[in-house]
């Protein structure tokens, strides 16, 4: 019994390598990643011809602090301009290039009553997830409370029952229900699958939400690193992101 | 005669090679780390609420784990029954889990949208965003360490002692609580070690079930991990004051068992 299961795990295995090793023989290039990219960079993460292209996503925050401890991945791409540019200024990477704006909405559970907007936000018994300060979407998301008046951002700031660390968890205890509501990006929305809604704001309180992504200095693939970003603005990772709901480029 | 000083050699290389594996990183951090800013430390606000947090929610669990996980390993440890060897995986499956799967599966039982959560909601309890959700949370994760450790201990005891007990007119649960919880103390101090360090540096299920937030849900690795990004020396100042809050736990246990506990079975 134990033989009829080894050999076809040994055959996957073999397969799995055997793959690995035609990959190989193409640089391989390591790109750190803002967490709400995740869905649009790897659908697109194949069509890359010239370089095996590997994923990691965390908060865009915790990956510019990787690269200050000296963590050196071959493209850093953040969900805000504030962190590769102030990275760029420390002579951590090469000059920022923004590829993609996002629109920061209101989001809730797809089958939630308790919340249709911004007005709800502050009643009783309502939860509410958002970014920790030190991550774009907690950044952006603080920009709008402190646009609405002083009694009702008291009133939501007083609702807030956790502080997640990247926008993917904020959207797990959305799709829980573990939360009634949070500030996520339009795009995050979308790749739930309508397991959660997203609720506009005014275009008063929306704030500019604009991706920029660098080539991290000592990259070991500068070339094919170069290639990847001006790859985020035409190519097909820029299609994947326009397909994941992701703007064009200010130009 | 060569070979077998070959392998001596060999063997300390091993230790050697493993100790500075295990201990560089420890000592990093308070490499990084000058005393002052250590007290520092613990003087803001931010890293006072952690620990308090983390101190409450751990106590609170560990007496938790204690008084429900002693009987329990009492009854795995001395009896042999039908499905034991079932029940004693499933026990330890938790030990097994990386600490993310460990907060989904909690969410997925008890959370709002979860099988019970239902149940729960209609009882009035609370858990997500909750200091209760951090407080099941740890349970989730440490407790097994204990069972485990409290079922070998119980197990280890000599039948004798509890035959001689019973034949002399003490009851079951006389016995229980007179010769076999004494006669495996040191056992029981061992896997309450290994379950209040599990608990004390618990993070992923805590995040993923309980949330973040400073004084509720923020324990001491979760406050770690929000500094982390902005402020690496004040995670690193707060690293190093679980590590010795930890290492203190783990002497005062050993000092109080004496050589016996952690390791001293291993090495006769």
């Amino acid at each position: 019994m134990r033989r009829l299961l080894v050999v076809p795990l040994a055959a996957t295995l073999l397969l799995a390598s055997c793959g690995g090793d035609s990959g190989s023989s193409k640089p391989r290039l390591t790109v750190s990643s803002a967490s709400s990219l995740k869905e649009a960079l790897t659908s697109c993460a194949a069509s890359a011809s010239d370089a095996t292209v590997r994923l990691s996503f965390a908060g865009s925050d915790e990956l510019a602090a990787q690269i200050r401890q000296g963590v050196k991945p071959d493209v850093f791409a953040a969900a805000n301009t504030k962190l590769p540019d102030a990275l760029f200024a420390e002579g951590k990477v090469e000059k920022p290039v923004a590829f993609a704006t996002n629109e920061l909405v209101l989001a809730v559970p797809a089958d939630s009553v308790e919340v249709r907007g911004l007005s709800d936000l502050g009643d009783d018994d309502i939860a509410i997830a958002v970014g920790s300060e030190s991550v774009p979407v907690g950044a952006y998301t603080r920009e709008i409370l402190g646009r609405l008046p002083p009694a009702q951002e008291k009133a939501i700031v007083a609702n807030i029952g956790s502080n997640e660390p990247d926008v993917k968890g904020i959207v797990g205890k959305l799709t829980q229900g573990a939360v009634d509501a949070g500030f996520v990006y339009a795009s995050d929305v979308r790749a739930t699958h309508g397991a959660v809604r997203a609720i506009r704001l005014a275009s008063a309180l929306r704030p500019d939400v604009t991706y920029a992504a660098a080539v991290v200095d000592g990259a070991r693939q500068p070339q094919a690193a170069r290639r990847y970003v001006r790859g985020l603005r035409e190519g097909p990772c820029a299609d994947a992101l326009r397909q994941a709901g992701f703007g064009a480029p200010p130009t | 005669m060569t070979s077998r000083l070959a392998f001596r050699a060999l063997l300390v290389a091993a230790l050697t090679v493993a100790v500075v594996f295990l201990t560089l990183p420890i000592v990093a951090v308070f490499l990084n780390t000058t005393p002052a800013r250590l007290i520092d430390e613990l003087g803001t606000p931010e890293s006072r609420d952690a620990l308090l947090l983390s101190l409450e929610t751990t106590s609170i669990a560990m007496a938790i784990i204690v008084l429900v996980g002693t009987p329990a390993a009492y009854l795995l440890g001395t009896r042999r029954f039908r499905g034991r060897a079932v029940v004693v995986t499933l026990i330890e499956l938790p030990l097994v889990l990386p600490p993310a799967v460990a907060g989904i599966a909690l969410l997925a039982a008890v959370g709002p949208s979860g099988i019970l959560g239902g149940l729960v909601e209609d009882a009035g309890i609370r858990l997500v965003l909750e200091t209760a959700g951090v407080v099941v949370a740890l349970v989730f994760v440490a407790s097994p360490f204990y069972v485990r450790q409290a079922q070998t201990a119980f197990a280890a005891l000599d039948p004798t002692w509890m035959d001689a007990s019973r034949t002399l007119g003490a009851s079951e649960a006389r016995t229980f609580a007179r010769i076999a919880i004494p006669a495996a103390t040191p056992g029981l101090m061992a896997g309450g070690a290994l379950a209040l360090g599990r608990a004390l540096g618990e993070f992923g299920a805590t995040l993923v079930f309980a949330g973040s937030f400073r004084g509720i849900t923020q324990t001491v690795p979760l406050a770690i991990y929000d500094r982390f990004a902005t402020d690496f020396d004040g995670a690193l100042a707060l690293s190093a004051v679980l590590v010795l809050v930890s290492a203190g736990i783990l002497l005062s246990v050993k000092l109080v068992g004496g050589q016996e506990i952690l390791g001293g079975h291993a090495a006769r």
